[in-house]
């Protein structure tokens, strides 16, 4: 049952994206862009990704959506016909899918607990979690005590961000 | 048996790598310039997909600690996923801002159109 | 919108509830999923509800843009600061063990806890801040 949703939201997903490729109206892309970003956190639900859903959700179809629909009312909503053939992009594409296909032959399967991956550091941190910081949600006290240093950095992108957004875009006062 | 079995085990692959060439063809192939931030975003979630597929584990639940419970998916990739996302909407952020600029600049957000400008401007000076 | 009586009425029901809800994911991110970064979003998703509700002004008025712009590099220094903290009481950058005369544990808690809250100041004040610029750009 499980594999079965997650196969038919990734199919969804697949054809919300090929959407988002052919339509040319950009408001209809940025909704369609806010359908992919639900369809994406449920996708992450099914994974166990709980943390990482309510993330998704709330900033994929909320909060970029209103700045994309903010950035259309700034600049215009129709996409121009194009000028040059897709067949390079296409080519290039294509290419590129059919390399890394070939390399999925070589990876773990899904869903399997035995991976090098998943014997790794993060059943460390589930086995040793407990007992060192006492906090039942792995996810807050990985992200913000063992790997610290990592969510400083994080915090630090999103301040620099923020302030390249306001010196692009706030109107400052003329002195004088 | 084994066709299928080979579908359901690559499944999650094979569509993250679709959704990241989708990603990639819009950023070459589009000349406008929210479609390629746009096209940006859908790689950078198919990128989400590639962290936390591998790390489902059949059976398991969510990491969050419980007597009840045993075998938990693994916690890691979602702690760089999660702080991922929030950057990813502060760049998009960013990037839709420069392409409102460039709107105001040029009058309008199609690369080609730009470097028409562009073109004409270096010829008139 | 201003004239739309249901988006009105529905809204101002549901704001409180979001942030509520906000405040829940980010006291409960110990014990269930949440944390600073869920929270902060949610925060800022009620804020930029109610300003495309009510209007620029409005939510202007509630939450003042250079508050908004004050409590940015806070959150971040919030964060550094615990990291100080840290080296304060005898251990490493952002160890969080000493913090409480070496009760482990509870030292965890808070360091965890007060990190997140400056995740949360951070985040949720960027994206305001981000909202008001674009808003603040479109109008005459």
């Amino acid at each position: 049952m499980e594999l079965l949703i997650n196969m038919v939201l990734l199919t969804l997903l697949a054809a919300i994206t090929i959407g988002i490729i052919r339509v040319r109206n950009l408001f209809a892309v940025v909704v369609l862009a806010g359908a992919y970003s639900f369809l994406m956190a449920s996708v992450m639900m099914v994974l166990d990704a709980v943390d990482v859903a309510m993330t998704e959700a709330a900033v994929g179809a909320g909060i970029s959506t209103v700045l994309a629909l903010g950035a259309l009312h700034l600049t215009k909503t129709e996409e121009a016909a194009p000028r040059y053939s897709a067949i390079l992009p296409l080519f290039v594409a294509v290419g590129t899918g059919a390399m890394l296909i070939y390399g999925t032959w070589g990876l773990p399967g899904f869903g399997l607990a035995d991976t090098p991956m998943n014997t790794g550091v993060g059943l460390d941190y589930l086995n040793r979690n407990m007992a060192e910081t006492g906090i039942p949600n792995v996810v807050t006290a990985v992200l913000a005590s063992y790997r610290g240093f990592d969510t400083l950095g994080e915090v630090a992108v999103i301040f620099t961000a923020g302030i390249g957004v306001l010196l692009l875009l706030k109107r400052f006062q003329r002195e004088g | 048996m084994t066709l299928i079995q080979d579908i359901i085990a690559n499944y999650n692959y094979w569509i993250t790598i679709f959704l990241m060439v989708a990603g990639l063809y819009i950023v070459v192939a589009k000349s406008n310039m929210i479609k390629t931030l746009l096209g940006l975003a859908v790689f950078q979630t198919s990128v989400y997909l590639l962290y936390l597929s591998p790390g489902k584990i059949l059976g398991g639940t969510p990491p969050i600690l419980d007597p009840n419970f045993t075998v938990y998916s693994n916690p890691l990739p979602h702690v760089l996923i999660l702080t991922a996302i929030v950057v990813g909407v502060a760049t998009l952020a960013l990037g839709l801002a420069l392409v409102v600029r460039v709107h105001e600049a040029y009058g309008t957000i199609e690369e080609d159109e730009i470097m028409d400008v562009v073109d004409r401007d270096d010829h008139a000076g | 919108m201003r004239l739309d009586t249901i988006l009105r009425v529905v809204s101002k029901l549901f704001i409180p509830f979001i942030f509520i809800f906000g405040l829940y994911v980010q006291l409960h991110g110990d014990f269930g999923p949440g944390g600073g970064f869920q929270a902060g979003v949610i925060l800022a998703a009620g804020v930029i509800l109610y300003a495309i509700i009510y209007g620029l002004n409005a939510a202007e008025r509630a939450v003042p843009r250079a508050l908004v712009e004050f409590l940015v590099p806070l959150g971040v220094l919030i964060f550094a600061g615990v990291g100080l903290w840290g080296i304060a009481s005898g251990g490493n950058y952002l160890e969080y063990n000493k913090l409480i005369h070496g009760d482990a544990i509870h030292g965890q808690h808070w360091g965890v806890f007060l990190v997140e809250i400056g995740v949360l100041v951070t985040v949720a004040s960027t994206m305001i801040a981000i909202f008001y610029a674009f808003a603040g750009r479109g109008r005459p």
